[in-house]
């Protein structure tokens, strides 16, 4: 069993009132451990209320959540702690910002979980340079931050809870590129130093393609596909057909394959497209 | 949860009731409190319930929403008939035990008021079923117009109901959200003494005040955009006009009242 699982997981909001919406509908997913995740989908496709039935903020209208091979609200009394293995980031989570100073709110989390003063200190220290805020940021106050600024401490505050699984709705929601850039870079940089599970909520294609190793694709409150990047993005005409974009060079390399020459089926990334054109060109010449 | 909390009680209809203009609705509700306040007699008193239950019926409102109207006041229903029963004098003595006696006016007393209370809160909850915020506003501001000329800010007033009313679910909205934040962050909000749940509170306070001074500056800036400069010169999109319906309705209102000083003259019991 992977550390995420969910069996014929439903849920209906609403229900019994005429406003009566299912959102997830039977859904079986089994996520291996040290996975990064992309969730793509279109609005109202599930994918927000899917992340929050993974720490318990919503309760499944029927079927079982499993995190680490613990049965979510099995025992009500242990959904703070599996909560606590689940690190969730909201959109604009520099909304959620409160304390005084950057250290004080990246500190709430643990000391919500109850470590000691020195292991607290620990791990603001840590991540707060893994999201690249310098010491002296630590002690000033977080409304006086910039946009992007806020947001890595926003993230910082989940990071620093240590969790098993982290997961972000749309982290880069509302930035510019090069904030952009930025956080999905501290993203995979913390995937890879700790090797621990992330899932990643994003509208864009190009983000999922440049930082994933699996893709969760959502549509109409059921999981279409649950597959490797080159597997997805493989179907680009099934995706388009969904309403859903493909990186733009899968789309070039769509089309090129369209006017007859020979590309394979699952180009999504600039530097693979290089080596086939590279590839395409010295097979010309000589 | 908190999704639930609903604001104001609107019921949406289309009856004689709803369309009356909102301005007249509350000249109504006062002269009906009026009626209510001159019956000397439970005669009086009923013909104000004759009074009530027709609107209630023109208004097609649900009688279980009339009596959840009712609900909130019982308590104080309750005290002042146990204050009337006990501490008005007059008429034969029914029973008295130790410095204590119950009065044939104090039992009278105590069932009038009971009744006079419960008709007021049904007729006054009557104009918010069938009158939405807005329009209620609306019509307050029209209504306090004329104070313009001593420069109360009967503009400004209603516009500011108007936006604290159209802020409420966003606000609830809100709420919920930063309340999954930090829930998700580990804050505890259901355990631990009354103090430490008021503590709990502050993670959730701050970012809500954050955002609502930040809206309230958005929206600022969007309506100076918009050329927004106040009240003066400017023309509504719904105008209010009485029509002959809401003058029929003044006309037997003032009907019934004619009849209930008639009845206080005739039979005043």
């Amino acid at each position: 069993m992977g550390i995420l699982k969910t069996e014929n997981l439903t849920h209906i909001y609403g229900e019994g009132t005429p406003f009566r919406k299912v959102a997830l509908d039977n859904i079986n997913l089994d996520i291996a451990e040290g996975e990064m995740v992309g969730i793509i989908g279109h609005t109202g496709s599930g994918k927000s209320t899917l992340i929050q039935h993974f720490n318990g903020l919503l309760k499944p209208t029927s079927g079982k959540v499993f995190v680490d091979g613990e049965e979510l609200f099995a025992d009500k009394h242990r959904l703070r702690d599996i909560r606590f293995k689940v690190g969730l980031v909201f959109q604009y989570p520099e909304y959620q910002l409160f304390e005084e100073t950057v250290y004080k709110d990246i500190s709430f989390g643990p000391k919500n979980m109850g470590l000691d003063d020195d292991e607290v200190d620990r791990r603001v220290k840590e991540t707060a340079r893994l999201v690249g805020l310098k010491p002296d940021v630590l002690k000033k106050s977080p409304f006086e931050l910039s946009g992007g600024q806020k947001r890595r401490v926003a993230i910082a505050g989940v990071m620093a809870m240590e969790p098993k699984v982290l997961i972000l709705d749309e982290p880069t929601a509302g930035l510019d590129p090069h904030g952009r850039d930025r956080i999905l870079g501290l993203i995979k940089e913390y995937h890879q130093e700790k090797g621990n599970t992330v899932m990643l909520v994003s509208h864009s294609m190009e983000d999922v393609a440049k930082t994933v190793s699996k893709i969760l694709v959502m549509g109409e409150s059921n999981v279409i596909m649950y597959d490797t990047p080159e597997h997805v993005f493989a179907k680009a005409k099934e995706l388009t057909d969904m309403g859903l974009t493909v990186p733009q060079i899968t789309r070039v390399f769509v089309r090129l394959k369209e006017m007859g020459i020979d590309f394979p089926d699952e180009v999504y990334s600039v530097d693979y497209a290089k080596k086939l054109v590279l590839r395409l060109l010295e097979q010309k010449k000589g | 949860m908190i999704k639930d909390i609903t604001i104001g009680q609107y019921f949406p209809g289309k009856s004689l009731v709803h369309r009356l203009d909102p301005r007249i609705k509350i000249l109504l509700t006062v002269l009906y409190i009026v009626m209510l306040f001159s019956a000397s007699g439970f005669l009086g008193l009923g013909l104000g319930m004759i009074y009530l239950i027709i609107a209630f019926l023109i208004s097609k409102i649900p009688i279980k929403m009339m009596l959840k109207s009712i609900k909130p006041i019982i308590p104080i229903i309750i005290f002042t008939g146990i204050l009337n029963l006990f501490f008005v004098e007059g008429g034969t003595v029914l029973f008295s035990w130790w410095k204590l006696q119950i009065t044939s006016e104090g039992l009278r007393t105590m069932v009038f008021m009971a009744v006079r209370i419960i008709f007021l809160i049904c007729g006054t909850s009557l104009l918010t079923y069938t009158t939405s915020p807005i329009t209620l506003t609306d019509a307050i501001e029209r209504i306090l117009s004329p104070l313009k000329a001593i420069k109360f800010p009967a503009h400004e007033i209603a516009m500011m109901m108007t936006i604290a009313l159209r802020f409420i679910p966003t606000l609830v909205e809100e709420t919920d959200k930063i309340m999954s934040a930090q829930k998700a962050r580990g804050a505890d909000l259901e355990t631990g003494s009354v103090l430490q749940r008021a503590k709990a509170l502050i993670p959730i306070l701050i970012p809500l005040f954050v955002s609502a001074f930040r809206r309230a500056e958005d929206l600022a800036l969007a309506m100076e955009c918009r050329c927004y400069h106040g009240g003066d010169g400017r023309t509504r999109m719904r105008q209010l006009k009485a029509g002959v319906i809401d003058w029929v309705a003044v006309a037997v209102t003032v009907i019934f009242m004619a009849g209930i000083f008639v009845l206080n003259g005739l039979l005043p019991i």
